[in-house]
């Protein structure tokens, strides 16, 4: 128990007739990488969805940090621990890369609407402090060079990683990556490996949903392999690209 | 980057200080009074528009409820007009909530037809309850304003104290946006997913938004209660939230001073067409009233098409586009 940091037992979800989520049981150890892999519409990013609170389970329960989430709002979970990036990059165009960031800052940061309308904010000693914490994650990630830049207007690789920087900004114990690697080319792919094994080396446990096989393999200490929204196997990288089941339901035998 | 802002509200002050003695007539005096009521709505709508993506097609009722609120309490009951103007607030308040928690938490533009229905039953209740609201004579013989046994008793004292009211107004609405609630709204505004998944509570967020809005236009309408001494419902119909929105429109969604331009702009408007029919028919052409709507039409439309950003960021983004030519020249011409 003390080595799980996300227990997923017995969660269901279904969507009028069809079943996404079919009594799947799921352990995530803690600080290591985990990666959900699966044929389209295996139900990866549904699980996603429902460990991030943006869906609640038909049934069944998730275990975080000893703690029911289920049913829990995004914005709680958020709090708890979770932090998440979008299959589709979900970043705020309009604000600066910085801004981006801070915005991760959020749950660790407390000031209210009150407070902050009576003083202006090069008075407020919190948001000066939110700006030096971001600066720490937008080095992390790299992007110093581009820190004023609009969001909306880098490339689809540099947005991706102030998603992730966002993320990590709000020190996730646990983060949720849905296919990172979509869209990056191969430089860019092998970069992001890079980072994720550094966010590991910072304990931070990362689960992620992904279709580039080689960085999987490359980067995972665990495979879970899900299809019809069951797990069909777990395990190493190298059993599970021996087994049985998930080569015949890649292949389509 | 908000440094700005704050040197914006220093020359804003110097210029409402300077403009009376440039103009010096009463009656003009008192349209840049009416244009403040408008500026002070404005600048929380546009808190509600710009900042958390939301419409909101009744806030001339909230105008409404603190204009209301006054008269009645200080006409009727014989309050203090301070403590009416409170207790305006804490209705539009409870209003604006009981608007705001069932539309807000739903994505979409559902505020938009909540304070639509809204905004024609407060005018109905206005027009109808003729016992309770004066119905359509209104309520007249509101006293004037008193600071400190100091009555606020012509055009001049009145512009004065209702642009100290806006520009306070102001301050409070730069604070709130380069704050940490002014970036959760952004961020609502610009995926409502993802700042969910940053632990915002986006519903929250525009709920609070939304009564803050609402409370502007509140004390908007108790200070314009007291400055005419006499209401009627005419001034908070469903046609004056739109005129609103479309001041805050006009001036650019995306920044308070859009709303706080669009608002004057569009206030006095009505003065310089005024002017212009006078010309107009001195030289033998008919100019009907109903013309002035075809202009406001046009103007919203030409806005829409040209400057989506509204006339602020337009003519920002104009100098710059001048800077740049003339830059490129000279160095050219090196």
């Amino acid at each position: 128990m003390n080595n799980t940091i996300l227990e997923i037992i017995r969660l269901k979800k279904t969507f009028g007739g069809v079943i996404a989520v079919n009594d799947l049981d799921l352990t995530v150890a803690k600080e290591s990488i985990t990666a959900v892999i699966g044929p389209n519409g295996a139900g990866k990013t549904t699980i996603f969805n429902l460990t991030a609170g943006f869906l609640a389970p038909t049934s069944g329960s998730l275990i975080f940090d000893n703690q029911d989430i289920s049913g829990k709002k995004s914005y709680e979970i958020a709090r708890l621990g979770i932090s998440r990036t979008f299959q589709h990059v979900q970043i705020f165009p309009e604000m600066t890369v910085l801004e981006n960031i801070m915005i991760g800052r959020h749950v660790r940061s407390r000031a209210g609407l009150f407070v902050s309308s009576l003083l202006p904010y090069f008075l407020r000693k919190e948001e000066s402090k939110i700006q030096e914490d971001a600066e720490k994650y937008l080095e992390f990630v790299g992007l110093q060079p581009v820190s004023g830049k609009h969001a909306g207007e880098l490339s689809l690789g540099n947005q991706r990683m102030v998603e992730i920087a966002r993320a990590l900004a709000s020190e996730p114990k646990l983060l949720l990556l849905d296919e990172p690697a979509s869209g990056l080319n191969a430089r860019e792919t092998l970069l992001l490996g890079d980072l994720i094994n550094k966010i590991k080396d910072t304990r931070i446990t990362v689960m992620l949903v992904e279709h580039d096989m080689e960085l999987v393999m490359d980067i995972s200490d665990h495979v879970a392999v899900i299809n019809f929204g069951q797990l069909i196997a777990t395990g190493t990288p190298s059993s599970v690209q021996e087994n049985q089941d998930v080569i015949s339901a890649y292949l389509g035998e | 980057m908000g440094t700005k802002d704050y040197l914006g509200i220093i020359w804003f002050s110097i210029i409402l200080v300077v403009t009376p003695f440039i103009i010096g007539n009463d009656y003009y005096i008192g349209i840049l009074v009416f244009a403040a009521f408008n500026c002070l709505s404005c600048i929380g709508l546009s808190l509600l528009m710009g900042y958390a993506g939301q419409i909101s097609l009744g806030h001339a009722a909230f105008l409404g409820i603190g204009a209301y609120s006054s008269a009645l309490l200080t006409v009727k009951m014989g309050w203090s007009p301070w403590l009416a103007i409170v207790l305006g607030i804490i209705l539009a308040v409870i209003m604006a909530l009981v608007i705001g928690i069932p539309s807000l938490r739903l994505k979409g533009h559902y505020l938009a037809m909540a304070t639509l229905g809204f905004g024609s039953i407060i005018h109905i209740v206005t027009v109808a309850a003729v016992d309770f609201t004066g119905g359509p004579a209104g309520i007249s013989q509101i006293p004037t304003l008193n600071i400190f046994g100091f009555p606020i008793n012509s055009d001049v004292k009145y512009y004065a104290f209702i642009w100290i009211i806006v520009v306070i107004g102001l301050f409070f609405a730069l604070n709130i946006i380069h704050s940490r609630s002014g970036r959760a709204l952004r961020a609502i505004h610009g995926s409502e997913d993802a700042a969910g998944s940053s632990g915002i509570h986006t519903s929250r967020y525009k709920i609070r938004i939304f009564v803050i809005s609402a409370i502007y236009s509140s004390i908007a309408g108790s200070f314009y209660a007291h400055y005419v001494n006499y209401i009627d419902p005419g001034p908070f119909g469903i046609m004056h939230s739109v005129l609103l929105v479309t001041m805050v429109a006009v001036g650019g969604m995306h920044k308070v001073w859009g709303a706080v331009i669009g608002s004057i702009l569009l206030s006095v408007l009505p003065e310089i067409l005024s002017t212009i029919s006078e010309v107009v028919e001195g030289y033998g052409i008919e100019y009907k009233p109903d013309y002035d709507t075809l202009i406001y039409g046009s103007i919203l439309l030409a806005i829409m098409l040209f400057l989506p950003g509204g006339i602020f960021q337009g003519v920002g983004d104009g100098f710059k586009r001048l800077k740049k030519l003339f830059t490129r020249k000279t160095s050219s011409a090196v």
